[in-house]
């Protein structure tokens, strides 16, 4: 071995030992991936806006959606990213009971969420195949749904990992940074979605 | 020394089992990539060759009207999303992308495996449509109301494979973002990275923005089938238009999915046979990122026949001709490197000479239809079939054999036989040029694409198209033989047979498992030829010292 290489082995061999545990990029390569999950989402609302730009709906299909739910609805998503927050902020402290609390609460406001879009499901006056505006009302709102539902199911198993000894703590909080991250995103689309179906 | 950080590594299967396996080795994953890319690079081969078969006469007699399409849907399909998306994007970028930024392994390794086990089961799927259903019919742009009227079931599976190779496509993009972005060895700066990392970061995000959009445009298209919403189908107050928007958005940057890194990979095989530094690297860089701006809003020049408003066409086609100008600083570049240059005209060097000239021609073509008046005349004909053809084969396809030549020693540790090589090349530039430059003018005199039967006045140069098929046929068995039976008995190539200064050559051939036996080198000059040891700025570190220390050391 040269001189030149065993010099640059002994200078950088704590920097790379710490580079292979690749701990630092998973949040980042997680980023990357919602930036590809909202062009999905853009894709959609891009549809959306040209459909209603340019294909009038046939008479007797225009309908006044009931803003209540709805509204009642984002007003849940909003809550339940700050009360993830604070879960995270509990775990920080090293208070996992209390960090377990707020992912419950989270995790209840998300499927209080999803029972509120099952219920307006049923209570709309039209059925996925009935016009193009109620495709893609079912299409973009479903798709928003799945995700929710991926991201409560996300929650009660970081709620699991969470307790006191289990697989997240102060020096493993990657799991609950990830899946934080992710309700985020999902709660940001559905505010854009809330703007765009329900007010626009 | 081996340095094993990873004690999972050493678990995994050795010797060619690996390459069956759920490797988490960049390098097995690499070969993956390409292997598998090859096996469908011969399928869709063989339907090319189906395809130019049945043109030989005028009359549809060698394959039944149906069975032409799902051949024709089959043949794009496989040869876009199956062969050069992924040889030329995970394939190369595997092997290549961990050495260039000094790591030992991707940033996400196990992601890694899954987005390349994730394509034979979609290529699997989509070929086994068209011996249990009968495969799509309605060409690898499935547009409605076409897709929505041909047999359903074929189309559907069609969506699912396209559904899987794209998460697989957009894993790896995730993956290369971040090696490229976080992984670089400390010291390393991100100017100072081989222009194939430049390449892959651009196709990356190109990836990650318009993959998914496509992604959710076939959800929509496949609810259209299956559940009769109609949001593309004009009979139930649907937009077609709009699929094409959505198509398009992702299927134009695909074109630079497929392009940008075979650009990145002539960038690094030129200035090692030229013995000069690849010349002008920040326009380079620049050159990538505008492409990549720009390629994200051009997809409407695909639409110019589609009703678009005037507004939209003025718009398109001016974005369209800029992209010609990073793509000539590109060009030009590569032309100066070569100029003066201490020029070997092996196999690698002639690839690369001959995607120059073809994908010029691509480029000059690809302006003409820029232009809408022109464009109008000549869509959906077989020149713009000719134009493509320049583009992906002629450029990428090229890039590829000639990526084979120059990195081949490297994986196997033997050189390849450079007459077969010299042969493989010249059948497959004559057959290339044969096959596709006519049908410019077929074209030209209108005659259509995607039809089984055509106006007799056309057989003559149809048959020369043919005779340029059959030629890129054969030329693939001097290609075979010679992969094959060099990893046999070909010359010991040594670390470093082409004496080049990029960190994959200055270690053994093949590499060891995490890549170097020590540290990664930092290379601080990739291209650093044919400057004297003390012009250069870093000399201690730069790839040049190392190579002639490594040199030092073995004898």
């Amino acid at each position: 071995m040269t001189s030149l290489q065993s010099e640059s082995l002994s200078q950088h061999a704590g920097e790379e030992a710490h580079a292979e545990g690749h701990g630092d990029h998973r949040i980042f390569g997680l980023a990357t991936f919602l930036v590809a999950d909202g062009m999905t989402f853009a894709g959609f609302f891009a549809a959306y806006l040209t459909f209603r730009a340019v294909n009038p709906l046939p008479s007797g299909h225009n309908y006044e959606l009931e803003l209540l739910l709805p509204t009642v609805n984002t007003l849940l998503l909003l809550v339940s990213s700050f009360t993830f927050h604070r879960a995270g902020a509990a775990l920080r402290r090293g208070n996992h009971p209390l960090c377990q609390r707020w992912l419950l609460v989270t995790a209840a406001l998300g499927f209080s969420f999803l029972a509120g879009q099952m219920k307006e499901y049923f209570s709309l006056p039209f059925g996925l195949t009935d016009n193009l505006f109620a495709s893609t009302f079912y299409a973009i709102t479903g798709f928003h749904g799945l995700h929710v539902t991926l991201g409560g199911l996300m929650i009660l198993i970081v709620w699991w990992q969470s307790r006191e000894g289990g697989r997240i703590s102060i020096d493993n909080q990657f799991p609950l940074e990830a899946a934080e991250l992710y309700w985020h995103f999902v709660d940001g689309i559905w505010v854009i979605l809330y703007g765009l179906l329900y007010l626009l | 020394m081996t340095l094993s950080l990873n004690p999972s590594e050493s678990l995994q299967p050795q010797g060619w089992l690996r390459y069956l396996s759920f490797s988490t080795d960049h390098k097995v994953i690499g070969l993956q990539y390409i292997v598998c890319g090859f096996l469908f690079y011969l399928i869709g081969g063989a339907l090319a060759g189906a395809i130019r078969t049945e043109l030989v006469t005028p009359l549809s007699d060698f394959l039944p009207r149906e069975t032409y399409n799902e051949v024709l849907t089959l043949h794009g399909t496989v040869m876009i999303f199956l062969w050069i998306v992924p040889v030329v994007n995970g394939g190369f970028g595997n092997y290549l992308i961990p050495f260039y930024v000094g790591a030992r392994d991707m940033a996400f390794p196990r992601l890694n495996a899954v987005a390349f086990w994730l394509i034979p089961p979609a290529g699997i799927l989509l070929i086994s449509s068209y011996f249990v259903t009968g495969a799509a019919q309605s060409g690898w742009t499935a547009y409605p109301p076409l897709s929505i009227t041909t047999p359903a079931t074929g189309q559907i599976i069609w969506i699912l494979s396209v559904l899987l190779l794209g998460g697989s496509s957009i894993f790896g993009g995730i993956n290369f973002i971040a090696t490229i972005l976080k992984l670089r060895r400390p010291g390393l700066g991100l100017m100072q990275l081989p222009m194939y990392c430049w390449a892959m970061l651009g196709t990356s995000i190109l990836v990650v923005l318009s993959t998914p959009v496509l992604a959710g445009t076939l959800v929509l298209l496949s609810f259209d089938i299956i559940a009769h919403t109609g949001f593309f189908n004009p009979a139930l107050g649907g937009n077609a238009v709009v699929y094409q928007h959505l198509f398009w958005f992702y299927s134009h940057p695909a074109v630079y999915i497929m392009v940008l890194p075979a650009f990145g990979l002539v960038s690094e095989i030129l200035p090692v046979h030229a013995r000069k530094p690849l010349f002008g690297y920040t326009t380079m860089v620049y050159s990538i990122m505008a492409i990549v701006f720009l390629g994200l809003i051009v997809w409407a020049h695909h639409m110019f026949t589609s009703g678009t408003p005037p507004w939209m066409r003025l718009f398109f086609t001016i974005a369209t001709a800029f992209i010609a100008v990073p793509t000539g600083i590109k060009f030009f570049n590569w032309l100066a490197t070569l100029w003066g240059g201490k020029i070997s005209l092996n196999t690698a060097m002639l690839f690369c000479c001959g995607f120059i000239v073809n994908f010029v021609f691509g480029g000059i073509t690809g302006v003409a239809l820029a232009q809408v008046p022109f464009d109008i005349h000549v869509h959906d004909t077989y020149f713009v079939v000719g134009h493509f053809h320049y583009i992906v084969y002629g450029g990428t396809v090229f890039v590829i054999f000639a990526s084979i030549y120059h990195w081949y020693p490297k994986v196997t540790g033997r050189m390849l036989n450079e007459p077969l090589g010299q042969l493989h090349f010249w059948l497959t530039f004559v057959g290339f040029n044969l096959c596709f430059a006519p049908q410019h003018w077929l074209g030209l005199n209108g005659m259509p694409r995607r039809v089984a039967e055509y106006d007799p006045q056309f057989t003559l140069i149809n048959q020369f198209s043919s005779a340029g098929a059959l030629l890129m046929a054969i030329s693939t068995f001097p290609f075979l033989i010679n992969v094959v039976k060099s990893a046999f008995n070909g010359a010991p190539a040594g670390d470093n047979p082409w004496n080049a200064l990029t960190p994959e050559w200055l270690t053994s051939s093949p590499p060891p498992v995490e890549n170097w036996h020590g540290e990664p080198p930092l290379v601080h000059e990739p291209y650093g030829y044919g400057v004297t040891p003390g012009q250069l700025s870093l000399e201690a570190s730069s790839g040049r010292d190392l190579w002639n220390l490594g040199q030092g050391d073995q004898r």
